[in-house]
Order: structure tokens, then C-alpha cells, then sequence
């Protein structure tokens, strides 16, 4: 299968204070197209880190990185943002939605970066909530909707530049464990029937349990893979 | 509760170092407002006072009835010694009454800041009008002679136009006219002026009759007595008035204008200011919100948070108009400002920043420092605890 | 375009902030169309001041007055068309607070002399053959309600009848002049001299200054200085200058306007960029995890600038326009304190290019930061 994601001699330092402090150390890693990988690990494991390489809102120190065919460690700037608004979609843990904006317009975000019309945008948008189930909820702010229904919109703001993939920074972190199933069965959907490759950041066992395969990250390295038959 | 106040208070006092940022808005703000209010209307007090400058209770102006200033009035010879002769009015030792016909007239003279003519008042005095001002002295040079074309020239006068330093000549109407003296009267409006003998001055502009009679009275109570003779008296068609009345007449227009400019564009600085005070103090209570909340919790009080958030924009507001009241004294005060005063002349002014003026610009600030503060002061007393403690 | 709405969401966030700032600017503005209109009417009244003209007045001052066996010897003079004289009248109408400019003319000297004065040929020709008539401006109409054929009682504060040696002059009404290129000269009065001169008990055979049209405006330099050669040496010598000259030189006298409006507004705009700087400051301070998430997005630094300037530019101009306009409604109200009527566009102009300034200068620093914005840094905090 072709790999979506793969990471060769990854390093990545940051500077703290006046330390230099080695995060991520000659990490090697690949993510197969259709994937939906979990990455669990201690905090300060470099698990986030590594999320925000895959999907490009952070540079590698050295190595490289190519994730859907480019080689992003390479992009700079203006290139980057641009490969991101067609490549990526983000989830984080909290939603972070504009709160002025109702859900429609929320959805729409990414879409302004196209040079789609108004009328494909709201179409674009209504398939998107469609997919997330939240139709009815489109002219809604973000403080009138439940945590999921936020998440859900999140999820949707995602997927409506139509991703190969999704990145997530632990998206049931905030959410009560009957709604954290809603959200991890919806990803498990776009994953399965959308051919979505999902890379998800998790603390949580049972979020994992709804992955395809596991990753464990201790100080930087990986420690183990468990590769996971499909139940 | 005092002690729950000083605490809040000075709790607050020693964040605000932290948010100097947004303090700074109210300060300058009001300094401003504070500045421009108290400039205009020193404007006004010091025009005010130069007119009013060394007016008598015991001094009254005679000009022809309906007249509202000498250059619209005439006065002929044998009314002019009528009004002189008349009861109340103070003589001297030789009996003469100590009283002052006068010619005034315009000469365009060029300025020394640019060369352009501007005009000025050529006053033609009577043989007792030395007597008569008491507050004039001169600073330099001599008295005029009579019959003859010599002038005294006020000092605000020789320092504004060109041509008027001791010894030099003014040529107009056939013959030139020599500078021999420079006098000052009390920093009033003859400061402004020149002088010469009223006959010379009557002849050279071919005119046979005065614009004005001001006369000393026996005392200042004599004014009624002096009045009712001319009034009742079927020759003469005049008004009589009190030196500070007419001089207060004078100076209306300008004075309303100044004063009109003051408030206005005084007020609407003010409540610019105002919006901003209250964009600052919101923000200051928000970024306190935690805080505050936490306060709250532990049992305080909603007044002594009113309290604190109220001392913090007064404080604020008392610097600033301290700063702005600085500025304008430093800026202003003393400066002279010359335009046109009734009459068409100029007239030379001294901007006084006064101590009442001061007070003014503090009372301003407060006002704004209060209406400033209040609401966000509200605010913050009312915050529902639980998501306020939540608040990032 | 289609980002107005997440800007227009993005300025609004925190309501009472963003109006309180809003009002901030538009009072400011509000002040700035105020002051520098009065400053802008009175510049302009000297720039429409017309070339065609010269004032002559005595050298002494313009409260002398010039012989009349002076207009034919003017009339001489190589160059001039035509010329005219005025009079200070100085009544007032019952109270000395209702102070009129009025000037006593031969109509058929001065209406020629001043083409942008309109009035219909008629009430002209009526003015010529009453003998007490008066053609007034339409401002000066509509002020006391006055109409063609009112009489009306005028008290001059300089002149006394020889009749009855008393002030009160009476006038007919017989027109009523505009003056569309500048409203502000619709508040004057003009009668008949021979009335005048016939009437008044002293300076008989004199006028208070004459006005010489000339042919040539490029001509008007020489043709002044040779009337002022003319009559140098003479017992009344005159002072000769253009129109324009005479206005500024009286503009002048009332003291440095300009510098005094200057000073207010500098004061102002500078306490407005505090305010609006330190706003503007804050409101991108809250706003950094919204702007880490439009970088998430996709959206490129340099956008991000534009985002945060346009935003500024969106408040300062609305609300400068705000202001602008509500200047221009109060306007009017000026006319009876200084005489100008109407605000100059051109000042609207100004002022919405100081609040694109004002925009820039207080947005430039957070919009840099915006678009300096490392996203990782910003979704930790």
C-alpha cells in the first residue's frame, strides 16, 4: 500500500531558555493510506509533536517528512499554507471554533481559501454537516450547541476541503465517554466508507480500541508497534 | 468594610504597573481634553482681563446715544465741554476737570511677524488725560507736546508692528509723525495703542468733532448723579456707562466665541475621553475578572470592588489633567495673542492659566474619571463568581 | 468580497469594546470635520475671492473714507472696466445684536462689478427707481422673514439723518440677490448711495472704498500700483489691492485660525491613537488562538495581515464617516457665529484619509504580529 505519511530521521530541538532540548530523536515512521493510526504515549512524549509535523503547522529540525506525495519539510510560508488548506484537516480537543461565526460559517472557513463560488461553498458546507449529521444546527453559534455537536462541527470544517487527511489532537478529550463514542464511531466511518487516513492523538485506551493500528511514543522514540486485526 | 476597601484599593493599585498599557489611555485622553479646555478658555480669561485690565468704578465713558463703541460715535465740541463741565465729575487743583475728549481713529501700520499691515488705534487725548490714567506710565522717552505731531506708543503696540521704536517716523496725512515715548498702562487695551494731543491728531484728519469723553468721577457713587444731568440734559443725545460696562461690552463677542469654542470642542474631547476611559476601565476589570472573582469568593464584598475600580480611574484621571494643566501653563501661559478686538484694531492679550482654571480641568477629569469607571466598577461587582473563576 | 463576513464577526467579538472604540473615533472625526471645516470655508472664501477685482481704500486705514470726484479719475485709468464703490453702513435691525452688513451703492455700478450676484432684472430696476429701496440676500431674507415690498427700520450705528438728526433709517424691500457659488455672501444688504448721501448730516460727497473691475486679471499688479501713483501725494492717498489680498489680510488680522485648529486637532489625534492603538493591541492579544486556528486552516501569514489591517481600516473609516456626516449636519449651525454655511467636501476627503492613516498606524503592529504568529506556540497557550 502507498504510505500517506512517512517520516525518515526525523529530529526535532526546541529552545528552552537557554537549553536546547532534543524532542524528537531520529524518528522514523510510515502511515499507510487509509491508516487510521492511534499515537498514544506519556505527556511529553512527543506525541503532539509529532502530530504537528504530519500536519505541517511545524518543521522538522532535520529529516524529512512526506505526507500525500510532497515533501512538506521543504515547504516554507505561503507554499505551506496552501498545501495544508488542500491536504489537511484538523480536529483539536477543543473544537476551537470561531465563536461568532455560526456553524455554517465556521464549515465554510477553509472553503473561502478556494476560488469556489458562494453557491458550490454552501453546497460544499451542507454536505460536509450532512456527513456529521448536523444539518439542522447550520445557523447555530458555537455557545448553542453541546460539546459534541461543537466537535462534530469541527469534524466537518475538516472534511469540507475534502482531505485525504485528518489529524487529530485528542478529540474526546473534553467530552463525556457516551459522546466520545459518537465522535470515535464517526471517525471510524469516514475512515472505513470515506477512505479517510486518520492520525489521532490519544491518552484514552478505549479511543484507540477504534483505531486500525497503535503507535507508543516514550521521550521521543517509539517503543512499540501493535498492529491491529480488524474486529 | 474600611478595611475591606483599603485592602481591595491597594490590591488593585499595585496591578497597575501591569496594565500601564491601557492606563496610559485614560491619562492621555484626558490630559488632552484637559490641555485644549484650559488654553481656550485662558484665552478667553486673558482677553477678558486685558479689556476689563484697569477699568475704574469711579471712571465713566461718555459716547453719542446708540453708539456701541467709540469708532461708531461722534461728539461735537460744545457737547464734549458740556459733559466735562457736568456734576460729579472730579477737578484737579486748578479746577479743571480732570476729563479726557478724545479723537480715536485707524492707521494700518505692517507688522513685525510678516510685514502686513493690520490696523491699530490712534488715540487723541485731552490736556488732562494724564491726570485721568493714573495707570499709565511711560517706560521710555518723554511726553508728547501739544501742537505738535509726536506720538506715545503703548508698549504691545511698538512690540507688534514695525516701525514704532523711539525716535522713528510714521508718515500719514501730509506730514510725518514722530515717536517719542513708549508707555505701559496696567497690561490693558491702551497697550495696544498710540497717543497723541487731540487737537494734532483732529487737524491732521481734517475732523472737527471727538468720538468719546471719559471723565474721572468725584467717586465712584457720583456715576448716578453724573448720568442723570446728561441724560435729562434736551442738547445732548448720549450714553453714559461705567469704564468695567463698556470694556465688558467690548469683549462679549470674542469672549462668547472663545468661550463657546472652549466648551464645545472642550465637551466633545471630553466625552471622546469618556469612551475611552470606559473602554480602558472594561478592559482593566476584565483582565482582572479572575482575580476579582476569586475576591469574591473568598467573601469580599461587592462595594469595596466598586470602591477600587472607581479610585483607579480618578486617580488616573487627577494625573491627567495635572498633565494637561501642565502642558497648557507650559505651553501657553503668558504667551500673547493678538487679534481683532472691537473696533477693528488689534488687540494685544496675555494668556493666564489661573489657579480656578486649574481646578476646572480636575473637576472635568473627575467627572470623566467617575463616568468612566462607574459601569465597569458595576460589572465587576456583579460577576456571576463560578465562570468568572472559570475565565482564562 | 467573501471574507467581510469572518471580518466583520472577527471585529465584532466583544460588542460594547468595539462601539466604545467606535464612538472614540467617531467623535474625533466628528471634531475634525468641524474644525477644519470652518478652517476650510474660510480658505476657500479667500480663494474664490475674484481676480477680476481690486479694493481701494484710503492708505490710512479702510475707516477713512475716499473722495468721490475719485471714480472718474479711476475710470481713466488704462484697463479697468468698470468701477464701483461701497460704504460701511453698520445698523443693526431693534436690537444691536441684529447687526447687518449694508452697504449704500449705485446699482448699476455695483451689480455689473459683482456677476455672481443674482438677482432678476426687474427688482434691479426697482432698486434704481425707489428711492428708499433695498435689494437683500436671500440669507439675510429667510434669517428675519423679510419679503419683496416689506418696509423695514434699520438703525445705524454710525450715520444721522440731517432731517430729523436722529439714526433710524427706513428701507422698501425691492429684491432679493443669490449668490450660488458661495452661500455664505447671501447675508448682505445693498441700497441706493444717492438715498445715503443725500440724507445723512456729515461726510457728504465721500465713499468708504471703491471696487475697480479690470479687464485683465493678469493686468491687476500694475493697474494697482498705478492707481495708488495716481493719487499718491494727495490729501486722501489710497492703498490698492486685489480682492483676494484684501480678505486675507482681513482673515489674518483675526488671528492664526489655521495654527490654533492645527494645535486642537493634533492634540486630538493624538490621544485618538492611544486609544484606538491600545484597543486594537488588546483585541489581537485575545484573538491569537482564533488567528492559530485560520493558520491552521491554511491561511497564509501575509493574509493574516491583511486580516487584522482590514479590520482596523473597517472600524476607523466607518466611523470617521460617522462623524464626517454628522459634522456636516451640524454645520449650518456655525453660520450665525462665523458665516460659513456649508462643510467642503474636499474636508470629507481628508478626513477619511487621516482615518485610513490612523487605521494603519494603530494596526500595523498587531497586524505584524498576526502574521509572525507560530501556530504551535499560539495553540498552547
Amino acid at each position: 500500500m502507498t504510505a500517506m505519511v512517512s517520516l525518515k530521521n526525523v529530529v526535532k530541538t526546541y529552545t528552552r531558555g537557554k537549553q536546547l532540548v532534543e524532542v524528537l530523536h531520529h524518528l522514523d515512521l510510515q502511515v499507510a493510506d487509509g491508516d487510521f493510526v492511534a499515537l498514544m504515549g506519556p505527556s511529553g512524549s512527543g506525541k503532539t509533536t509529532v502530530l504537528n509535523l504530519i500536519g505541517g503547522i511545524d518543521q522538522p529540525t532535520s529529516g524529512e517528512i512526506i505526507v500525500a506525495g510532497e515533501r512538506i519539510d521543504q515547504l516554507r510560508g505561503g507554499g505551506l499554507a496552501r498545501w495544508r488548506s488542500n491536504n489537511v484537516g484538523f480536529v483539536f480537543q477543543f473544537y476551537n471554533l470561531m465563536p461568532m461565526l455560526s456553524a455554517e460559517r465556521n464549515v465554510e472557513l477553509p472553503l473561502l481559501l478556494t476560488s469556489l463560488a458562494k453557491g458550490d461553498r454552501m453546497k460544499r458546507v451542507r454536505a460536509a454537516l450532512g456527513v456529521v449529521g448536523l444539518e439542522d444546527r447550520a445557523k447555530h453559534k458555537p455557545s448553542e450547541l453541546s460539546g459534541g455537536q461543537a466537535q462534530r462541527v469541527a469534524i466537518a470544517r475538516a472534511l469540507v476541503s475534502d482531505p485525504k487527511l485528518l489529524v487529530c489532537d485528542e478529540p474526546t478529550g473534553d467530552l463525556d465517554r457516551a459522546t466520545a463514542d459518537e465522535i470515535l464511531h464517526l471517525l471510524q466511518v469516514l475512515n472505513r466508507e470515506y477512505g479517510k487516513t486518520i492520525v489521532m492523538v490519544t491518552h484514552d485506551q478505549k479511543a484507540a480500541d477504534y483505531a486500525t493500528h497503535t503507535l507508543h511514543l516514550d521521550k521521543g522514540r517509539f517503543v512499540e508497534e501493535r498492529q491491529k486485526t480488524e474486529a | 468594610m474600611i478595611k475591606q476597601i483599603v485592602a481591595v484599593t491597594s490590591m488593585n493599585l499595585r496591578s497597575l504597573p501591569q496594565r500601564i498599557g491601557t492606563a496610559w489611555v485614560i491619562v492621555i485622553g484626558i490630559a488632552v481634553t484637559v490641555a485644549v479646555m484650559v488654553s481656550v478658555l485662558a484665552m478667553a480669561a486673558g482677553f477678558q482681563q486685558t479689556l476689563k485690565g484697569t477699568a475704574r468704578a469711579d471712571r465713566a465713558i461718555v459716547l453719542r446715544a446708540g453708539s456701541q463703541a467709540e469708532l461708531e460715535s461722534t461728539i461735537d465740541r460744545e457737547n464734549a465741554q458740556t459733559i466735562m463741565d457736568a456734576p460729579g465729575v472730579k477737578k484737579d487743583e486748578a479746577g479743571r476737570p480732570i476729563a479726557s475728549a478724545e479723537a480715536v481713529v485707524i492707521v494700518a501700520l505692517p507688522q513685525k511677524k510678516d510685514g502686513s499691515d493690520a490696523n491699530v488705534t490712534l488715540r487723541g487725548v485731552g490736556a488732562n488725560a494724564v491726570k485721568l490714567r493714573p495707570e499709565m506710565h511711560l517706560i521710555a522717552g518723554r511726553m508728547f507736546r501739544p501742537a505738535v505731531r509726536e506720538l506715545i506708543v503703548g508698549k504691545s503696540a511698538a512690540a507688534q508692528f514695525k516701525g514704532l521704536d523711539l525716535g522713528s517716523h510714521i508718515a500719514f496725512r501730509d506730514s510725518e509723525w514722530t515717536v517719542v515715548g513708549i508707555y505701559e498702562s496696567g497690561g490693558d487695551a491702551h497697550e495696544s495703542e498710540l497717543q497723541g494731543d487731540a487737537e494734532t491728531v483732529l487737524s491732521a484728519y481734517r475732523r472737527n468733532g471727538f468720538q468719546s469723553v471719559t471723565v474721572m468721577l468725584d467717586s465712584a457713587d457720583a456715576f448716578d448723579r453724573f448720568k442723570g444731568a446728561l441724560t435729562t440734559d434736551p442738547t445732548l443725545k448720549v450714553g453714559v456707562q461705567r469704564e468695567a460696562d463698556y470694556y465688558a461690552a467690548q469683549s462679549r463677542n470674542l469672549s462668547k466665541l472663545l468661550n463657546l469654542l472652549a466648551y464645545f470642542v472642550g465637551g466633545i474631547m471630553a466625552l471622546g475621553a469618556c469612551f475611552g476611559a470606559l473602554n480602558t476601565m472594561y478592559t482593566a476589570v476584565s483582565t482582572r475578572t479572575r482575580e476579582i472573582a476569586t475576591l469574591r469568593a473568598i467573601g469580599f464584598s461587592g462595594m469595596p470592588i466598586v470602591i477600587s475600580v472607581l479610585v483607579e480611574s480618578l486617580l488616573l484621571a487627577i494625573i491627567g489633567s495635572v498633565i494637561g494643566s501642565c502642558a497648557a501653563w507650559f505651553f501657553f501661559n503668558g504667551n500673547t495673542v493678538n487679534t481683532l478686538g472691537a473696533g477693528f484694531s488689534q488687540v494685544v492679550f496675555h494668556l493666564t492659566v489661573t489657579a480656578s482654571l486649574v481646578v476646572s480641568g480636575i473637576f472635568v477629569a473627575c467627572t470623566i474619571g467617575m463616568l468612566g469607571g462607574l459601569l465597569p466598577a458595576i460589572r465587576a461587582a456583579r460577576l456571576p463568581i463560578a465562570t468568572a473563576l472559570r475565565a482564562s | 468580497m467573501k471574507f467581510i463576513p469572518l471580518i466583520w464577526a472577527m471585529l465584532w467579538r466583544k460588542k460594547v469594546r468595539t462601539l466604545l472604540t467606535l464612538f472614540s473615533i467617531l467623535i474625533a472625526f466628528l471634531l475634525f470635520g468641524m474644525l477644519q471645516g470652518v478652517n476650510s470655508a474660510f480658505k476657500q472664501t479667500i480663494e474664490r475671492s475674484n481676480v477680476n477685482r481690486l479694493i481701494v481704500t484710503n492708505r490710512i486705514s479702510i475707516t477713512e473714507s475716499l473722495p468721490y470726484a475719485y471714480m472718474s479719475q479711476l475710470e481713466t485709468i488704462p484697463g479697468v472696466q468698470r468701477v464701483s464703490h461701497e460704504s460701511w453702513f453698520g445698523p443693526y435691525y431693534q436690537d444691536p445684536k441684529n447687526f447687518i452688513a449694508a452697504f449704500p451703492v449705485e446699482p448699476d455700478r455695483e451689480f455689473p462689478a459683482h456677476p455672481e450676484f443674482v438677482v432678476p432684472k426687474d427688482q434691479l430696476a426697482a432698486l434704481e427707481h425707489t428711492r428708499d429701496g433695498a435689494i437683500i440676500g436671500a440669507g439675510l431674507a429667510k434669517k428675519y422673514g423679510w419679503k419683496i415690498g416689506d418696509r423695514i427700520p434699520l438703525h445705524s450705528t454710525i450715520w444721522v439723518k440731517a432731517a430729523d438728526g436722529n439714526s433710524d433709517w427706513d428701507f422698501t424691500i425691492v429684491g432679493i440677490y443669490e449668490v450660488p457659488t458661495e452661500r455664505s455672501r447671501e447675508d448682505a444688504m445693498f441700497f441706493n448711495y444717492k438715498y445715503f448721501d443725500e440724507a445723512r448730516s456729515f461726510a457728504k460727497g465721500k465713499v468708504g472704498w471703491y471696487i475697480v473691475q479690470v479687464k485683465d486679471p493678469s493686468q491687476s499688479a500694475q493697474i494697482a500700483q498705478e492707481i495708488d501713483k495716481r493719487f499718491a501725494n494727495s490729501p486722501d492717498e489710497t492703498k490698492t489691492q486685489t480682492e483676494k489680498e484684501f480678505q486675507q489680510s482681513f482673515m489674518k488680522q483675526i488671528g492664526d485660525i489655521n495654527l490654533i485648529v492645527t494645535y486642537i486637532l493634533f492634540a486630538v489625534f493624538f490621544a485618538l491613537l492611544f486609544a484606538v492603538g491600545s484597543t486594537v493591541m488588546q483585541a489581537v492579544r485575545e484573538q491569537v488562538p482564533e488567528l492559530a486556528v485560520l493558520k491552521t486552516l491554511g491561511f497564509s501569514d501575509t493574509r493574516m495581515l491583511v486580516l487584522v489591517l482590514v479590520q482596523s481600516l473597517t472600524l476607523c473609516i466607518v466611523a470617521a464617516l460617522l462623524g464626517l456626516a454628522l459634522a456636516d449636519v451640524m454645520f449650518p449651525m456655525l453660520r450665525n457665529t462665523l458665516g460659513v454655511v456649508k462643510m467642503p467636501p474636499a474636508v470629507i476627503a481628508e478626513g477619511v484619509l487621516m482615518a485610513a492613516l490612523l487605521a494603519v498606524a494603530t494596526g500595523i503592529v498587531p497586524a505584524w504580529r498576526a502574521k509572525r504568529l507560530v501556530i504551535v506556540e499560539a495553540l498552547r497557550s
